[in-house]
Formats: structure tokens, sequence, C-alpha cells
């Protein structure tokens, strides 16, 4: 794996820092240049709460390589409750089923390593439960 | 704008071909196409491939497939754009000719899988996706087509089993596809047993990776006039059009608009709608993007695709054909040469040539590319 392309994206990984857009205030995430919603240029900084939705998931039992050691997992599509949807593994489930519409929240896990290749661990946010106490 | 038309056609069957090279694939392609046609020479070259660099470890397929096929000092690109590479070469080879820049043109898609481990290809075609909002989160392509198929699932009350028809349709034409990489049908009943990829797809919604090479060459229309030996093939409309490249943001994740958008386009130039198409070959790499694609092309309201699939509709004999020499799922999925795949199997319907699948009176046919999770999508209308 390529260690710049992994710190610079670190306060997003580690603090969902996205943006607002100046001109016409969505929230954006990750990061652009241009506005996705009014064509405007996107710079102010906006960290996001968290919190969140599952707008859809799935589970993988034969996860792509750099994730084994944490197969099966399952992996969402939540809707943070600022509009934006992000893509992220869902955590800390024990025996909860998993359902389109379940609150969750985000939290700072492991996401994958390189294994032997240059020893690199990579941490980023992943999504739990709501309600399952301090974060 | 000058009117082109596609001359001839040439494909490999789609395989494990061990014995056989990336160039060799491309070549016999293009060496049976420029014999179909009738042309000793050729002026330019496009060749769709997505992961060469990758898989082959070999770029720069312009020059490299341009000397194989005898036409050393022709101008040849290589065409990239994801599992649309295909269809984007067919495009840029009809705009040189539509020019006036080019006289014979060939668009060639290539695709060799079999090069490289399974995981290994499949991180490959992850690259089609965001590598640092979606692939390093843990995502593969199946599980992105997952996302979307769960919640198109979840908000029009499809059921699992609803899909099925996309895949029984789709194997029992290629079962009567010599080139096909699949050559059985499929009941209902497997489709429910298949085990699962990513859930809700299993193994009977996905298509198959596979090795294969197909080509087309392109000439002016007004050339042929006077030539009545086979039905001249025009092309009648071209659009492109495309979307974020990842998933999440997209503002209706279970709608294609880059679809929409590249059809909407083609419809225009050809001058026709939806009801006057007589088949249409669509990217089925998932039934989820079969669904989507009737959607967006106008065959279903947004929510209805799989009612086509369940009523027969989609079938030979149906109002709107698809997938009907086997479609990705059962034909195969080599995926920078899908897009020609569909060309060539456009023609042979067109030509009257589809054998036991033939479309009857199919006079004009649709051809749609996608690339990506439906962030880059082409769409070609042939006609005679
Ligand atoms: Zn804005």
């Amino acid at each position: 794996m390529e260690i710049p392309r992994h710190w610079r994206i670190k306060s997003q990984r580690y603090g969902l820092v996205g943006e607002v857009c100046p001109h016409c205030e969505i929230k954006i995430f990750p990061p652009r240049d241009v506005c996705p919603n009014c064509g405007g240029e996107a710079k102010e900084e906006y960290i996001f709460s968290g919190r969140g939705e599952v707008y859809s998931f799935t589970s993988l039992y034969d996860g792509p390589a750099g994730f084994e050691e944490t197969t099966p997992y399952t992996v969402a599509l939540i809707k943070l409750e600022e509009g934006p949807v992000v893509t992220a593994q869902l955590t800390d489930l024990g025996d909860a089923s998993v359902e389109i519409g379940m609150p969750v929240e985000m939290v700072t896990r492991r996401i994958r390593s390189d294994g032997d290749e240059r020893g690199m661990l990579i941490y980023g946010y992943k999504f739990r439960p709501l309600g399952l106490g301090p974060r | 704008m000058r009117e082109v038309a596609v001359l001839g056609i040439g494909q490999t069957k789609i395989d494990e071909h061990w014995d056989k090279s990336l160039r060799l694939l491309a070549g016999e392609a293009i060496l049976a196409a420029m014999q179909d046609a009738g042309v000793e020479r050729v002026d330019s070259i496009y060749v769709g491939n997505m992961m060469s660099g990758s898989a082959n470890f070999q770029q720069h397929l312009g020059a490299y497939i341009a000397d194989w096929v005898g036409s050393r000092f022709s101008e040849s690109l290589h065409i990239e754009a994801a599992c649309s590479s295909g269809a984007a070469s067919f495009r840029a080879a009809l705009m040189a000719v539509a020019s006036g820049e080019v006289e014979v043109a060939v668009a060639a898609g290539v695709e060799k899988m079999t090069d490289s481990p399974a995981g290994e290809i499949t991180a490959q075609l992850a690259t089609a996706a965001d590598a640092d909002w979606e692939v390093d989160q843990g995502i593969s392509f199946v599980a992105l087509n997952a996302l979307v198929m769960r919640r198109y699932m979840h908000e029009y009350g499809w059921q699992k089993d609803d899909f099925a028809s996309f895949s029984i349709n789709a194997h029992a034409n290629g079962a009567k596809n010599p080139y096909a990489r699949f050559q059985e049908p499929i009941s209902l009943k497997a489709y429910q047993r298949a085990p699962m990829v990513a859930d809700p797809i299993n193994v009977y919604d996905a298509s198959p990776m596979g090795d294969g090479a197909a080509a087309a060459v392109l000439v002016p229309a007004e050339a042929l006039q006077r030539s009545n030996a086979k039905p001249i093939i025009r092309v009648l409309g071209s659009g492109a059009a495309t979307d974020t490249i990842d998933v999440q943001s997209r503002r209706k994740p279970v709608w294609l608009t880059a679809a929409e958008l590249s059809v909407k386009q083609a419809y225009k130039q050809a001058g026709i709608g939806p009801e006057d198409i007589d088949l249409f070959e669509l990217h089925d790499a998932f039934t989820i993007m079969a669904t989507l694609s009737l959607e967006a092309a106008g065959f279903a309201q947004p929510g209805q695709g799989p009612r086509l699939a369940l009523d027969g509709e989609i079938t030979p004999s149906g109002r709107i054909p698809i997938a009907t020499r086997g479609g990705l799922k059962a034909r195969g999925h080599p995926v920078g040469a899908t897009g020609m795949y569909q060309i060539v199997e456009v023609v042979q319907q067109l030509r009257q040539e589809a054998g036991e699948t033939q479309v009857e009176n199919a006079r004009i046919g649709m051809a749609q590319n996608i690339g990506g999770s439906g962030s880059n999508i082409i769409t070609h209308i042939l006609g005679i």
C-alpha cells in the first residue's frame, strides 16, 4: 500500500472532516473543490457529528485482499444526519440484525492491514448501532 | 458529420484461454472483422481494454495490437473507461469516421483476465470504484451492486426471486450462442439454491469473468450505397454520459442517471424512442443493472423493471428482448471487451444471423455499456 495516499486523508478518516458550501450551505463529504449541489467553490471546513442511519448494507463472506482478517463483515451506505451518504463497515453488531433505517454512530477502528508488505495498519471510520455507550 | 456503417464484425469465444495471449485474442477478433468486411487495410484502430497494465503487465495497446494485425504505421490508441471501454472504443471509431478524417476504422475490445489469480482480478476490478472512499472501506465491486440492489428491493418491495428471470433468460440464450462462456440453461430452482456472494447478490445474479475479444470495422455509409451483398448496418445514434464514480455520492443510487442521459442523446440522434427498439443488448453485469438499464431507457417505470422479466417480455419473442446472445451473465463479461460483444451481437441480429435466438424482423437494435457502478454509460443504436 501507498503511505502518502492514506496520510493525506487522515482528518476525514479519523474525524469525518468535510465541508459546508458557502454558497448553498449543503454539507459535503468527502470534501471536494466544486460543490456538487450548486457548482460553486467549496472550501469551508465542516465537522460531521458522526450520527446517521443505515441506507443499505451487504455482508461479505469472501473479502477482498487486505480485509481477510475481519471476514466476514458487513459494509453499509450510511446516510449521515447532515445529508451525505458514506460507505463504511458496520462494527460492534453483536447479535443485532441490521436493517435499513437503523440508527448508527461513527467509531474509529482498524480497517485493514497490508500484511507483510510494509507493516501498515490503516485506521478509519466504521459505524456501530447507536446507544452502546461512550465512543 | 457523415453517416457511418458497420461493415464487418468478429469475436472470439469467451473462455479461459490459457493458450492465447492478449494480442492473439485481440488479433483473432480484429482479423475476423476485417475479413468479414472485406478490407485489407485500416486507417485507425481503437482498442478498448480496462486492465491489461495490471492483469497482463502490458499497456500501450495501440501500437501493440496494430502491429500484430498487420497494420503497423496506422494510428492506434488504447482506450480505457473501465467496463465501458468497449463502447468507448466504438464511439471513438464512430466519431473518427463520421468526422471525415478517417475512412476505415476498427473498434476492438479485449480483456485477458486469467493471467492473474482470481483474487487479484477482483482487486483490479475494484479500481473502477473510488479507491479512497469505497475500496479502502472493504468494498468489492459485487458489494457495491449489492448495496444498490438491497436498497432497490427496499424502496420498491421486490423479493429476491423476482430477479431470477433475468438470469434464466440470459442462460437460455447463451446456451444457443457458440461464442458464450456458459452453454447450459438454468432453472429457477438453481437460482434459488445458488450460493450468496454479497447478499442479496448470488452467483446467478453476477456475470462471470473470462478472456475474450470482439471487433467491428466502421466505414462511411455513403461508400456502401451501391453494393448490396449484405444489408447496410447504420449507426443511427450514439450517446455517452458520466455520473459520480462512487455510489455514495449519487442523489438517487437506484437510478442510472448516466444511462438515462446517454440513451436520450442516442434516441434524439436516431429520431426514435423506446417503442422503436426491437432488441436491447444491455449491461447485465448484475441482475439489478439489467433492471436499472431497462428503466433508464424508458422500457419500464422507475421501480418496475423486474415486471418485464417476470412477464416474459425480455425473451427473444417478448416486447423488448435483452441479452439475446446470453448477455454478460451467460455470454460472459471480459470487462473491456464487453461493449464490443454487444455491438457484434446487435449486428448479428440485424443481419438475421442470430440463429436460434434471432429476434423476428429485427430492424433496430440498441447496445448499452456501463462502466463502474453506473459512472460511465455509453449507448449506441444501430439499424438497417
Ligand atoms: Zn453549493
